[in-house]
C-alpha cells in the first residue's frame, strides 16, 4: 500500500515536471548556427545527397567513431564474460516449427539483401552503416532461431569486424595528410551529387561501418548461442 | 491539425502498449508489446521528418531487441515453461 502510494506519488511529481517543460517549450523559428552552416554548405562541401549522413559522418564524425567503439567495448566485455562451452554440438534442442524454417529460408536472404542496401545507399537516402548493421544482425538471429544448431563461423566476424574497424580508422588518418583532417571525405573525388559513386570517401566509410556494427552485434549473438547449456 | 490528432493517437497507443507490456502475464504478449512501442515511436519520427531516426527506432527497439527477446524465449521456455 506504501509502495503504490509513493509510485502515484512520484508519477504525479513527474507529471507536474514534465508539464512544467512543455509549457515553457517554444520551437526554434530559425536553425541555429552551426544547423545553418551545415544546411547552407552541407551539400557543396561534402556532396551526400542525405544531409543526416553527411552530418553524422563527415562534420561529427568523430563522434560516430565514439559509438562504433563504445559498441565494440560493450561487444568485447560480452564476449569476454561468454567463454563457449565444449558441450555445444552435443545438445539437444527442440526442432523448429515448419513455418519458422521456411520462412526464414525465404526472408532471410531478402533481409540481408535489405541491409547492404541500407548502408550502401547511406549517403543517398535515410539509414546508413549502424542500420544496416542492425538490419543484418537481426537477420541472423531470425536463422538462429529457426536452425539453433547451426554451426556459426564467430571467428570470421571477429576478423571482419577488425579488419573494417582498421579501415575506418585508417581513411580518418589518411583525410588529415590527403585532405582538411580526421575524416574528412575529400580524399576521393567527389563525384557527381546524388549517385551512388559520389560523396567522396562517405559510402566507403558508411560500409565499413555497417559491416562493422552488423558483423560485432552477430558476433555477440553468436558467442551467445555458443555459450548455451544443455536444456 | 491531422498531424497532431495522429501524433496524439500515437502517444496514446504507446502508452496502452508499454502498459500491456508491463502488466500482461503471457512473456509472448509482453514482448510484442514492448517491440510496439518502438514501432510506434518511430512513426512518430517520420511524421516529424526524422527518418533517419526513425529507421534505427524500427531496426533495432522493435526488430533486433524483439527478436533477441524471442530467441531467449525460445531457449528459456524449455526448463520453466516461463
Amino acid at each position: 500500500m506504501v509502495k503504490k502510494l509513493f509510485v502515484i506519488i512520484v508519477l504525479i511529481g513527474l507529471a507536474v515536471f514534465f508539464y512544467g517543460m512543455l509549457s515553457s517549450f517554444s520551437g526554434n523559428e530559425t536553425l541555429n548556427m552551426s544547423a545553418a552552416y551545415y544546411a547552407e554548405n552541407g551539400a557543396e562541401e561534402v556532396g551526400a545527397a542525405n544531409l543526416v549522413t553527411a552530418i553524422v559522418v563527415t562534420y561529427r564524425g568523430l563522434d560516430t567513431l565514439g559509438e562504433v567503439t563504445i559498441l565494440f567495448l560493450t561487444a568485447a566485455i560480452a564476449a569476454f564474460f561468454l567463454k563457449s562451452k565444449d558441450n555445444f554440438s552435443k545438445r539437444k534442442v527442440k526442432e523448429s516449427s515448419e513455418l519458422l524454417k521456411t520462412a526464414s529460408s525465404m526472408l532471410v536472404p531478402l533481409i540481408f539483401t535489405l541491409g547492404i542496401y541500407v548502408f550502401v545507399n547511406g549517403h543517398l537516402t535515410p539509414g546508413g552503416g549502424f542500420q544496416g548493421g542492425a538490419i543484418l544482425a537481426s537477420g541472423l538471429v531470425l536463422l538462429l532461431l529457426s536452425e539453433p544448431l547451426q554451426k556459426v563461423n564467430s571467428v570470421l566476424f571477429a576478423v571482419v569486424e577488425s579488419i573494417s574497424g582498421l579501415f575506418y580508422v585508417g581513411i580518418g588518418v589518411a583525410g588529415i595528410f590527403l585532405a582538411g583532417g580526421f575524416l574528412d571525405n575529400s580524399i576521393l573525388p567527389l563525384g557527381e551529387f546524388g549517385t551512388l559513386l559520389s560523396a567522396g570517401a562517405l559510402p566507403v566509410i558508411y560500409i565499413l561501418v555497417g559491416l562493422k556494427v552488423g558483423s560485432e552485434l552477430s558476433g555477440l549473438l553468436t558467442k551467445f548461442q555458443e555459450t548455451q547449456e544443455e536444456n | 491539425m491531422l498531424s497532431l490528432i495522429i501524433m496524439i493517437s500515437l502517444s496514446v497507443l504507446i502508452l496502452a502498449s508499454a502498459i500491456l507490456a508491463v502488466q500482461t502475464k503471457n512473456l509472448v504478449v509482453a514482448v510484442i508489446a514492448a517491440g510496439l512501442v518502438s514501432l510506434m515511436a518511430s512513426i512518430g519520427y517520420l511524421l516529424l521528418a526524422a527518418p533517419d531516426v526513425a529507421m534505427t527506432e524500427a531496426a533495432i527497439g522493435s526488430g533486433l531487441s524483439t527478436i533477441i527477446f524471442f530467441y531467449v524465449l525460445n531457449r528459456v521456455r524449455g526448463r520453466d515453461n516461463g
